[in-house]
């Protein structure tokens, strides 16, 4: 059917998308905390992120990593044309994981990992001045991974596993810029859906030229969630007919009621390769990520109620330059610090509210504390430093025309982070 | 270890007030400045354009978007104060009990797409609740230039008597006080005013039923539908600029636009008749038939340009009653006895067709008229029936627009025009020469909408134009803006403001205000 009344927009791909300008990269405390570096570092259970096939080259039989982090992710905006500002209110994002491998043999072990690399919330005002982009978001997705990792000779390992997915999504955004009802509350609609469920892969490979330098790759697939269970409920419409109301050919209202939709949301493949070097006292890590964001071109959407959505996206593959170091104070205590720099895969004219990353560099600190032989607590800290930019989304249109959206957004994300490791 | 995790918990609090601050927020002093202008304390006085009126109605949603309003929200980031408006009780408009005060319109959808239609319900708005001010907006609809000096114009005694405007009487800090008094008394630092279209619209929109009151220089004796004397409109008016600039030297006049702009006006084409209506065409023929002797007594008494002759191929112009024509209803009754015609029927004939032509161009039918033509006049018919005319010949007589003449409140003609457009020429000389003289900015609403009628203005998502109900200006009673209208006007305000003053007042996106409301809902 027709366009919803100037809502080409209606939802934008931001959904899942916030997993792209914010792929949440947090997924082990001790590799964060080294610039999430990994790929080719073995120390403990993180690995079954960061390298599967490293998890056979751990030296104790069972290894168990679990943790969790607080993001507290604010971006700030305002536009000095018209004299508008806002300022997100973002709930507190809680991204965890929980690895476990268990050495079945001397030359396989299997494992299992359980993490969330895709997922935050976003909370701009209610009825801001971007509000028909995006008033709300929340996205939540837990991987869960089980695997093998295999040894085929001292210096050569492969390990990899199916990784099945469990997605939720709940995103508001108002109708356009200006509809109401007859008392003036903006139209908008909630787009909720949860169980949304696929799967996806992913391989890996590790080379140790001795037990001290090592190099790995790994790639995980891309994963495309498609949405076609949940609800989109559609409030302060000036249309309580139950049907559409059709203005004009181009033009239609939709009734305020609940109603169904469909929508792909990718989340995109990643290859990670990189080096490592560790001695006593010193580990160096240097990875590169490149995350296939092309994948992401559109965010489609169509409404049961006839009505659809197409949001462009026009994602870039995007890199991340990733470095860590860590420094085993003593049998006890190992510090560790790292650097990365993350790519937005936002082109020009793309910046979405919903999605206001640009380019970052990420700061990481943490420490390990042995309790014992066995258990250590690992705490990390990353700061993602963002410059000032100004940007604009160009790809919302009203009577068939685009009206860019832009002015000066300001990120910052602070995440604080705690785990356990255990191994026996 | 405790201390580690002493120490993370410190962190993780500290890292509450880590938020991202921008290197120049716009919240911050001194970002935008008001110049050589002092805003904390910013009065409009006008009529319903200072006070959003909108869709033929004052409401809620109207007032929160009238220019003031939105002028005042920008002030705000260069030293504006707090600006209070008279708000109703809710979004219907209209008055709880009070006739002549009807609900908002809203485009609803009916058997023929949308069209304007009154929201139904009774109005929760009691003009005798007296709110306790005073109010920054003093705009009162419906006022006149005299009035805002009047006392008693804010009195509910005076209400049914139409002496006051119970706009007023629901903030007037007491009954006999006055609009320029009440809004002097706040010491405005800035002041925006904004009177006089009332004084020639309202004889414009009754279709000049009133009259030209130039000469008379007693306001008290002027009816509601009368232009006013453009003498008493300078008197008062330099009375009003002499009041408000006593309190400050700082403010905006506004001039009055040109009545011929506005959708009202321009809506309804004059030859509204298309021989595609199935009601119509069908009917030319037999009505071209009709008219024919009576064209031909035209002819013989030396009229011929009061043929009425519709065309099959082309819409057709209305039939109008012309009240500056002479009346030659003898004469013509006359000629058709002459030409055969039953006394009776003759008699009726000149009676309707004694002042009356087809429209042409220079006509202008006004906004309600587009319900009526075509439609039988029931008033009419029953009259006719009375006079012992036949039912068939006397429906055949009574239909608006083609066989019964368009009243004189239905058009505005060449001549009425001209009268109004002499009277709003002299009082935008009186504003313009008061701005003047007084170093004040003359905002100029009457190209402002003529501009909008003639090219529109450009936006980010198209055009903002004069069209009626779909060009985006103009709200649903073809007369006053919608929010987006107004915000226009709001932003060649801060434009002549920054301008004059040496501010740097950011304007407003117009594209984020709303236009007309459609609803499938009508109560």
């Amino acid at each position: 059917m027709k366009k919803l009344l100037g809502l080409a927009i209606f939802l934008s791909a931001c959904t899942l998308c916030y997993g792209g300008g914010y792929r949440v990269a947090l997924q082990g405390q001790r590799a964060l905390a080294m610039g999430h570096t990994g790929v080719a570092y073995v120390n403990s259970a993180e690995l079954a992120f960061f390298n599967p096939a490293g998890l056979v080259y751990l030296e104790d039989r069972l290894n168990v990593s679990a943790g969790v982090s607080g993001v507290f992710s604010d971006v700030t905006w305002q536009n000095e044309t018209y004299g508008l500002a806002a300022k997100t209110d973002s709930p507190i994002g809680t991204p965890f994981y929980l690895y476990g491998s268990y050495a079945a043999t001397e030359w396989l072990s299997v494992g299992l990992a359980v993490y969330t690399p895709y997922g935050s919330s976003v909370e701009w005002p209610t009825d801001w001045a971007g509000s028909h982009l995006v008033n709300n978001i929340e996205l939540q997705a837990i991987f869960v991974q089980p695997l093998v990792s295999l040894k085929i000779s001292d210096k050569l390992s492969v390990g990899g596993g199916p990784i099945f997915v469990t997605g939720k999504v709940n995103f508001n955004r108002n109708a356009n810029r200006t509809l109401t009802d007859l008392e003036g509350n903006r139209a908008n609609v909630t787009v909720d859906d949860s169980g949304v469920t696929n799967w996806g892969w992913s391989l890996a490979t590790m080379f140790n030229f001795t037990d001290h330098f090592r190099i790995g790759a790994h790639y995980r697939s891309e994963i495309i969630l498609d949405s076609e269970k949940g609800t989109a409920t559609f409030d302060n419409f000036p249309n309580d007919s139950g049907q559409p109301l059709v203005v004009n050919p181009t033009t239609v209202i939709p009734s305020n009621g609940t109603t169904g939709f469909k929508a792909s949301l990718p989340m995109p493949g990643e290859m990670t390769v990189g080096v490592s070097y560790d001695n006593e006292k010193w580990a160096f890590n240097f990875d590169f990520t490149r995350t296939f964001w092309d994948v992401y071109n559109n965010l489609d959407i169509e409404f049961s109620n006839g009505g659809e959505a197409i949001n462009p996206r026009n994602y870039k593959n995007s890199s991340t330059y990733k470095f860590g170091l860590q420094y085993n104070a003593n049998q006890q205590i190992a510090l560790r610090a790292g650097y990365y720099f993350d790519e937005s895969p936002v082109r020009e004219g793309y910046f979405a509210p919903e999605t206001p990353r640009n380019d970052a560099d990420g700061f990481t600190a943490g420490i390990s504390f042995a309790i014992n032989d066995r258990l250590a607590i690992d705490a990390s800290f990353l700061y993602l430093r963002f410059e000032e930019v100004d940007a604009s989304y160009d790809f919302y249109t009203e009577n068939g025309r685009n009206v860019p959206f832009g002015g000066t957004y300001k990120s910052s994300a602070f995440v604080p982070g705690i785990g356990l490791s255990y191994k026996l | 270890m405790k201390n580690y995790i002493k120490y993370t918990v410190v962190l993780a609090l500290g890292l509450l007030a880590c938020e991202p601050e921008l290197e120049n927020p716009i919240a911050e002093d001194n970002f935008y400045t008001s110049g050589s202008a002092d805003l904390s304390s910013f009065v409009a006085v006008g009529n319903s354009l200072t006070a959003g009126y909108a869709d033929g109605a004052l409401y809620i949603t109207g007032q929160e978007n009238s220019f003031p309003k939105i002028l005042a929200g920008q002030f705000e980031f260069a030293g504006g104060g707090a600006f209070t408006q008279p708000l109703m009780a809710d979004n219907r408009g209209g008055f709880a009990g009070l006739e002549g005060f009807p609900n908002r319109f809203v485009l609803a959808p009916g058997a023929d797409g949308l069209s304007p239609t009154r929201l139904s319900g009774s109005p929760a708005s009691d003009f005798t609740n007296i709110l306790s001010g005073p109010f920054n907006n003093m705009g009162v609809p419906g006022a006149k230039s005299f009035h805002l000096g009047l006392s008693g114009y804010g009195n509910a005694a005076g209400v049914s008597a139409g002496t006051a405007n119970p706009y007023f009487v629901r903030f007037a800090s007491a009954p006999d006080a006055t609009v320029i008094t009440d809004a002097v008394a706040q010491n405005p630092t800035f002041f925006t005013l904004w009177i006089g279209n009332n004084d020639v619209l309202s004889f414009a929109t009754s279709g000049g039923v009133g009259i030209d009151q130039t000469g008379n220089l007693n306001p008290a004796t002027y009816g509601a539908n009368d232009i006013t004397d453009p003498n008493v409109f300078a008197s008062v008016y330099s009375g009003y600029v002499d009041a408000l600039t006593t309190a400050t030297p700082d403010g905006i006049l506004v001039n009055i636009p040109d009545v011929t702009t506005i959708p009202y006006f321009t809506t309804v084409p004059f030859a509204a008749l298309s021989p595609q209506n199935p009601d119509f065409g069908p009917q030319i023929p037999t009505l071209n038939a009709t008219f024919a002797p009576i064209n031909q007594a035209y002819a013989f008494l030396g009229v011929p340009e009061r043929s009425i002759q519709f065309n099959q191929n082309a819409a057709s112009a209305v039939v109008i009653k012309d009240e500056s024509m002479a009346d030659i209803s003898a004469q013509l009754t006359q000629v058709l006895i002459g030409g055969g015609l039953d006394v009776a029927t003759a008699t009726v004939l000149g009676q309707q067709y004694g002042q009356s032509r087809q429209a042409n161009e220079n006509d202008l039918l006004v906004l309600p008229s587009s319900s009526i033509i075509g439609e039988p006049n029931l008033e009419y018919l029953q009259q006719l029936i009375a006079m012992g005319v036949p039912q068939e010949l006397a429906a055949q007589l009574s239909v608006n627009g083609i066989t019964f003449p368009l009243q004189d409140q239905y058009t505005l003609t060449a001549s009425e025009q001209e009268l109004v457009a002499t009277a709003q020429t002299a009082y935008n000389q009186t504003i313009a020469a008061l701005a003047t003289a007084n170093d004040l900015i003359l905002i100029d609403a009457e190209a402002i909408l003529s501009q909008i009628a003639a090219t529109g203005i450009s936006y980010d998502a198209g055009t903002l134009t004069s069209t009626f109900a779909t060009g985006g200006a103009f709200s649903l009673d073809g007369v006053h803006p919608t929010p987006r209208g107004y915000a226009h006007i709001a932003n060649v305000m801060i434009a002549a403001i920054n301008e004059k003053y040496d501010a740097t007042i950011p304007v407003v996106n117009i594209g984020d205000y709303n236009t007309v409301n459609i609803s499938t809902s009508t109560e």
